[in-house]
């Protein structure tokens, strides 16, 4: 099991803005009237964009009397599901896959990359640019490792020069296009030969 | 090899575009009214002359499970769910049909909703699938706008919608209760079966659990007829099937061929053939990493379908195909993976939850050569140990893969391991406790 952790510095209060409280009466009509619970999941995901891609204590109480459930229960999904971020991340939150498929194509590389780059412990704010990262397990996409998720975006087909360049431009706040580094369409066989690993992370 | 003519997934790298005009001129959406208008007696039977078996990992029967669906609706409605909580390590073939082909997914739902008798259908997507599901939105509104969902979906007087749900990162969601669970706004926590979900599912009511693969490939066997794809491969195990090859091979790809084809075909005509030939191949994954892996010498004959890798001790799976060449070492490897299953148990059954981080010790510490003899034993010990004593099927997952290693490559685990037990050199080591947590000033 993981372990997650509530932030030490929780803000008081939380409210949906104006704008996010439209996308909730929309997300509440998917589900069966008796069964509001149901939009827990989105709605805590609502709450993580509004504020600054995390969740405090504050925002699962309000969800919680939203929805007309118990405060536990929702606390209970928030730190049962590894995508809610109960801590602040980084502007730019850099997650590496580092499960068995990204490692033999040198993942790790990447993880080492970050230590140096960004902030040698995972979940840290790196000084400079806002940026922090972790290591997460399979994202899916295991025929283009090794790769990794900014925020919401997949890049793949990375070794250590293309990574390296992603993550100055972050640090730079100015980050480079998504999608394959090797110049590949999506998931289709490639005709050049590698030899022997070289050209990898 | 599969003729060009029978590949079902014609837009798998998105050569020809994703969106419904372009759909459309692949054939999707053809005559769907007319296949739905033949009845449900008739798309069940199509579907078990084919033979088509779950996508998902258990390679269950379709039409079988489609039946189990109450013929009349009761007092509770009936709903129909989608997995796409693809999250098995070495899979991603999912990920590719929500994003190039999702109006394959779409029609297959409504011909899933219409035959097990459900209104209302959820795509239950993982959560790191964002921009999967955005497009997969954009395809479904795409669909809303030409009236093939809706009130009276495609002209058939079926009323039909879609939905989807967001998961958050819990790979055990993949499993149907905790899925079901997930939605219902629950932890991801597996429930106990029987009652099956096609009996009392999401909210109580019956509810059929497909994969998207498994549903995206219905229209096109009702089109083409059950007996076409039931000659595709071999008997058991027909039609075709999405490969992802990944790991230490020259070009990693997912590509789409029949059942039963030479894993050997598909490394070396596919994928571009393993990172320093052949005979430079350590170990193959076949199934995602929940299937036992398989040492060179079974991999040179092996025939990718479910019975002739049950046969040999290991699943399809999932048809993740990981590729593991000699440069590797295999220990490391299994033991990340045992990192991964410790990381994802929810934590409901004790064999797994504690077991799952036992083994996960055990594999560190004969990577780092601080295991002992005793240990190898103790670690099959554990693996029996949760196998079969869990609710849901994640304990033999995390448990199969360490078999398969102790299995084929026992001796190189020996070769690590060393004779006094720690315990007894007084190493200020406790035993089983989390090693990585410790100093190894004593080691």
């Amino acid at each position: 099991m993981s372990v997650k952790k509530v932030h030490d510095n929780q803000p008081k209060e939380f409210k949906f803005s104006d704008e996010n409280l439209k996308k909730v009466e929309e997300i509440l009509k998917k589900y069966p009237e008796k069964n509001k619970k149901s939009a827990v999941m989105p709605l805590l995901y609502l709450a993580q964009r509004q504020n600054d891609n995390w969740i405090s204590l504050a925002a699962m109480k309000y969800i919680a009397n939203y929805l007309a459930m118990p405060y536990i229960s929702v606390y209970e999904v928030a730190t049962f599901y590894t995508m809610y971020n109960l801590a602040p991340v980084g502007k730019h939150f850099i997650q590496v896959c580092t499960t068995t498929p990204c490692l033999l194509r040198g993942a790790d590389k990447i993880v080492k990359l970050c230590k140096e780059n960004i902030s040698p412990n995972e979940n840290e704010i790196s000084k400079k640019g806002n940026c922090s990262w972790m290591e997460v397990e399979c994202l899916g996409a295991c025929v283009s490792a090794p790769m990794v998720q900014i925020n919401n975006d997949y890049y793949e087909d990375l070794d250590e020069k293309s990574a390296k360049e992603i993550l100055t431009s972050l640090l730079n706040d100015k980050p480079l296009k998504p999608g394959s580094y090797r110049g590949r369409k999506n998931t289709s066989p490639e005709k050049i030969l590698i030899s022997n690993g070289e050209k990898h992370a | 090899m599969l003729k060009k003519e029978n590949r079902i997934f014609k837009n798998l790298y998105n050569e020809f575009g994703w969106d419904i005009e372009n759909s459309l001129k692949r054939d999707d959406w053809k005559d769907t009214k007319d296949l739905i208008n033949k009845g449900r007696e008739w798309i069940i039977n199509e579907i078990k002359t084919s033979e088509l078996r779950g996508r998902g990992g258990a390679g269950f029967s379709t039409g079988l499970k489609w039946s189990f669906a109450p013929k009349e609706v009761g007092s509770r409605p009936h709903y129909l769910v989608i997995n796409a909580d693809e999250s098995e390590p070495g899979t991603c073939k999912d990920r590719d049909i929500l994003r190039f082909e999702p109006q394959k997914l779409i029609e297959g739902c409504l011909i899933a909703g219409y035959t097990t008798n459900a209104h209302v259908c959820y795509i239950y997507i993982r959560g790191e699938y964002l921009n999967e599901g955005k497009r997969l939105q954009e395809a479904i509104d795409q669909a809303y706008a030409k009236n093939f969902l809706g009130k009276n979906a495609c002209g058939t007087g079926w009323d039909f919608d879609i939905h989807i749900h967001y998961g958050a990162g819990a790979y055990i969601c993949g499993e149907e209760t905790a899925l079901l669970e997930s939605i219902e706004g629950n932890k991801g926590q597996p429930r106990l079966k029987p009652p099956f979900p096609a009996l009392v599912g999401l909210y109580g009511c019956p509810t059929i659990v497909n994969n998207v693969e498994t549903v995206a490939v219905v229209p096109t066997i009702l089109r083409r007829g059950g007996k076409w794809f039931a000659s595709i491969g071999r008997p058991k195990n027909t039609g075709t099937k999405i490969f992802c090859i990944s790991g230490n091979v020259n070009a990693p790809c997912n590509v789409e061929e029949e059942m039963g084809i030479p894993l050997k075909d598909l490394i070396e005509k596919h994928a571009g053939g393993v990172i320093g030939g052949w005979d430079n191949l350590q170990a193959v994954i076949p199934g995602g990493s929940s299937m036992p892996l398989l040492p060179k010498k079974i991999c040179d004959t092996l025939t990718m379908d479910f019975d002739s890798l049950i046969e040999n001790k290991s699943g399809l799976g999932t048809a993740g195909i990981v590729v593991i060449n000699k440069d590797q070492d295999i220990v490391e490897c299994m033991a990340r993976i045992a990192r991964f299953y410790k990381h994802e148990s929810c934590g409901q059954c004790t064999p797994c939850r504690e077991g799952s981080g036992w083994m996960w010790r055990i594999l560190d510490r004969v990577v780092k050569r601080k295991a002992t003899f005793s240990d190898i034993d103790l670690l099959s010990d554990v693996t029996k140990q949760i196998e079969g004593h869990t609710i849901c099927a994640f304990g033999e997952g995390s448990a199969w893969p360490v078999q398969g290693l102790l299995r084929h490559f026992r001796k190189e685990v020996e070769s690590r391991c060393r004779e006094e037990p720690l315990i007894k050199k007084k190493l200020n080591n406790p035993y089983l406790v989390d090693q990585h947590l410790l100093e190894n000033k004593n080691a």
